[in-house]
């Protein structure tokens, strides 16, 4: 099994993957994506040392499922204040210290936090305890961080213990 | 019909952000915003030839789409790597 | 008919929502408020167009064309990665701010 499918999770995207580009859902096309799943992480597999983690993918989707109604929301949010007036708007940076520990969890919270209302990462500390947020509307710091806290970063801890 | 205006609306409406993408990359002031308008002029060209190939009823546009995401993103990610160290590859 | 006005429906919104994105590009005050419209609005307004286009072909060829999911999957992962080098290229630039930078710049990566 961990021979000849070194990661079966990206053996399987890479079949879908490939459906899609072909745009054709017949049964050869489904055979040479597995083909294809098969044999481009057996000979890449050097490449990708570290396995991240997945515990939970039933979780992960509907992680994925509440990001997208976020947003959605995010930007209605987003077009209400570039359209409405200027001075309205109240940016600013935000420290928010990370209690996720794995760099592909991390990188997913990251870009989660750049996809939903009104925040964007900017950078991550050296010693990756501190994520640079700056948001477009802060009323207040602490309740956005508490909302990041406790919709996005905890059930990713869940989802990659 | 209704299909045949609405597209003429949306091709409107993006020439319109397109030129508001152009106005930035010409103003600036940083070069951050030079690359961010870049950045969103490749990704309005997207959603362009989407609509063209709605437009002319014809698939051939999807590809130049895909390919025009990948090197967006890729042009992003050099200039700002470059912005960052000076150099793109160490 | 339905389809029609359905399709329609959708790429109004994209171009929307693009137009609205590319509209803060021009009128937010800095850099960093810039960085949020392009990221977020004009993502959204892409998944609109290729949602229109999904339904467009699949009626118009009579079998499913999902192939458009490709490029909106690919935008939504590259999106947040490219606003986050670019407020990390502005912020080691120092690009002029409506807001004070956060304090300890040393802690940053150079990267």
């Amino acid at each position: 099994m961990s021979r000849w499918m070194p990661h079966p999770l990206m053996s399987l995207t890479l079949a879908l993957v490939w459906l899609l580009l072909a745009n054709d859902f017949g049964l050869g096309q489904l055979l040479l994506g597995l083909l294809f799943g098969l044999l481009i992480p057996h000979f890449t597999s050097a490449f990708w040392p570290e396995h991240p983690r997945l515990r939970r993918p039933l979780l992960l989707t509907r992680y994925l499922l509440s990001l997208a109604k976020d947003i959605i929301t995010a930007n209605l949010q987003v077009a209400r204040l570039v359209l409405g007036p200027r001075d309205r708007l109240r940016p600013a940076f935000i420290q928010y210290e990370l209690e996720l520990t794995d760099e592909f969890a991390i990188t997913v919270l990251a870009s989660t936090v750049s996809l939903t209302p009104g925040t964007v990462s900017a950078d991550l500390s050296i010693d990756r305890r501190t994520l640079l947020i700056h948001s477009l509307d802060v009323s207040d710091r602490d309740a956005l961080c508490h909302q990041i806290r406790t919709r996005y970063e905890a059930p990713l801890k869940e989802i990659f213990r | 019909m209704i299909l045949q205006t609405s597209i003429v609306i949306a091709f409107a409406m993006m020439s319109l952000a397109m030129l508001l993408n152009l106005w930035r990359l010409v103003r600036g002031p940083d070069t951050p915003d030079r690359i961010l308008a870049l950045d969103t002029l490749f990704i309005n060209t997207i959603a362009l030839l989407v609509l063209g190939g709605i437009h002319f009823d014809s698939n051939v546009y999807f590809e130049a789409a895909l390919v025009l995401a990948m090197m967006g993103f890729i042009g992003t990610a050099a200039f700002c790597k470059y912005l960052l160290r000076g150099d793109i590859i160490e | 008919m339905l389809i029609e006005i359905l399709v329609s429906l959708f790429l109004l919104i994209g171009a929307g929502f693009a137009l609205i994105g590319s509209i803060g590009l021009v009128r937010l005050p800095d850099f960093f408020t810039r960085l949020h419209g392009p990221t977020k609005a004009t993502t959204l307004g892409i998944g609109g167009m290729l949602i229109a286009s999904m339904i467009y072909f699949s009626v118009q060829t009579g079998q499913l064309s999902l192939h458009e999911l490709l490029v909106a999957l690919f935008l939504f992962m590259t999106a947040p990665v490219s606003a986050h080098l670019l407020a990390k290229a502005a912020l080691h630039l120092k690009v002029r701010s409506i807001r004070p930078y956060p304090v300890e710049s040393e802690n940053r990566e150079g990267r």
